[in-house]
């Protein structure tokens, strides 16, 4: 048993060796995915950030706020959530997360008497709800690897209109939030009605902008727009989030192969020293014996059988004394 | 004096500089140029090409799909979900592309793919203007 025990940990130990190198490569390729969201993010404020001034100047002069992405829709008796999950796993909590609060959330809606809507962006937000009878409306995959402008209008679609019709009391946004490179949240965002909220009336141009069409006009192009690039960066947030969480769980599985792989290493050194002294005791105890009978009968083997002679370099030189066992 | 402009698209900021003046096209108010001192100004961006002018007098060209201009304080910010930088522009592509389209306006007159291919069909000649050709 002693030899097929070492062998069989030394084949644990290569495939834990061969499955530790790909959950390197994964920790390496995520880091790398999470630098290049992280830029994306960063490419895509410039733009986020002026369309939002812009509304709030346009806000500040008076343009019609009756614009049906702000308004109130008091009689709609449903709900509309877009979920923003992963496409692949092996990115530890990360979706769990995110669904579990979607779903929570959904259970709210449900109890105050709403109906639901549900968009999804992620093969695992599709599985999940799928698999627990959810009806889903729409669904994108192949996104949140590296989401792209058009995607985020396509999204932006699948739900504009219908809120636009008054169908939706509501459109929630539910996406894990990039904080950091060390911490992601999960959180639900209120998307539509959109607010307005004034600013402080202190900085920049204020009622004598020059417009061109009307104010309402620009206004209408402008917030369908604004939904757009709010989904685009909530989608560059899912990602960048989704690789730094891929990262961290890679990392994870990279530490804990290698602390598997010591522990094997040693038990396995262990197995193989065990098998060694087993060895040893049963020649030596079979040498001993053979001694013994030789002192009762002379005429059988020679010393030649002795520890000494079997062993002559293994052998302590100075311990001759046949007998420890 | 300089204007300074910020041409910026949702996946990247395109272009940025200082420049003399600014032409471009607004939706109901055909051409408008800037120069220093213009009044605060907010408007939604044609189909067109813009065309900055630096202060060495070189021209700087850019095709825009629709957007917005804002114009405060010797500032330009140009939002647009379309912009092409004349690097990025294959004329020969273009010009297929608008050929593509006028064909499908011979056969059809009216509705939303009439529509449609009046808007590449101006998309596709904004482009090539920016990129130098006609």
């Amino acid at each position: 048993m002693a030899g097929g025990q070492e062998r069989a940990l030394r084949r644990r130990i290569k495939s834990i060796e061969s499955t530790k190198k790909i959950t390197r490569a994964m920790e390496l390729i995520a880091a790398t995915r999470v630098v290049k969201a992280q830029e994306r993010a960063a490419a895509a404020r410039p733009y986020a950030e002026e369309i939002t001034s812009v509304i709030l100047d346009l806000a500040k002069a008076g343009a019609a706020t009756e614009h049906p992405l702000l308004r109130d829709y008091p009689d709609a008796r449903t709900a509309c959530m877009v979920v923003i999950t992963s496409d692949r796993g092996l990115c530890g909590a990360y979706n769990s997360t995110v669904l579990r609060l979607a779903e929570r959330e959904l259970r709210e809606h449900r109890e105050h008497g709403l109906d639901y809507s549900l968009v999804v962006v992620g093969k695992k937000a599709e599985t999940y709800f799928r698999f627990r009878n959810y009806r889903i409306d729409a669904s994108f995959l192949g996104v949140t690897d590296r989401p792209t402008y058009d995607q985020a209008k396509q999204i932006a679609a699948a739900f504009r209109s219908r809120f636009e019709n008054g169908e939706f009391s509501s459109v929630d946004l539910v996406y894990t939030r990039f904080k950091n490179a060390a911490s992601q949240e999960a959180v639900v965002r209120r998307f539509l009605p959109l607010e307005v909220r004034e600013r402080e009336p202190s900085e920049g141009p204020t009622a004598d902008l020059e417009y061109e069409p009307s104010p309402t006009a620009i206004l209408n192009e402008l917030l369908p727009r604004y939904v757009e690039s709010r989904v685009f960066s909530a989608l560059l947030d899912a990602s960048a989030s989704e690789h730094a969480a891929r990262q961290r769980a890679m990392k994870a599985a990279t530490d804990n192969a290698e602390e598997l792989k010591i522990n094997l290493t040693r038990i396995m050194n262990r197995a193989r020293q065990d098998a060694i002294t087993t060895e040893i005791m049963e020649i030596v105890g079979g040498a001993e014996a053979l001694a013994q009978d030789k002192t009762e009968k002379e005429d059988l083997l020679p010393g030649l059988l002795m520890p000494e002679h079997l062993f002559a370099q293994q052998l302590d030189k100075t311990d001759h004394r046949p007998t420890f066992h | 004096m300089t204007l300074h402009v910020e041409l910026v698209s949702p996946e990247a900021a395109v272009w940025q500089g200082d420049v003399e003046s600014v032409l471009l096209r607004t939706i109901g108010g055909g051409e408008i140029q800037f120069l220093t001192g213009h009044a605060p100004f907010l408007g939604a961006l044609d189909i067109c090409s813009i065309e900055m002018r630096l202060p060495d007098g070189t021209l700087e060209t850019c095709a825009v799909r629709g957007g917005f201009v804002e114009v405060s304080n010797d500032r330009v910010k140009i939002l647009s979900d379309d912009a092409d930088r004349p690097e990025h522009i294959d004329p020969d592509e273009a010009r297929a592309a608008r050929e593509r389209a006028e064909e499908i306006l011979r056969r059809v007159e009216h509705g939303a793919e009439a529509e449609q291919a009046a808007d590449e069909i101006r998309w596709q000649s904004a482009r090539l203007r920016a990129a130098g050709h006609q």
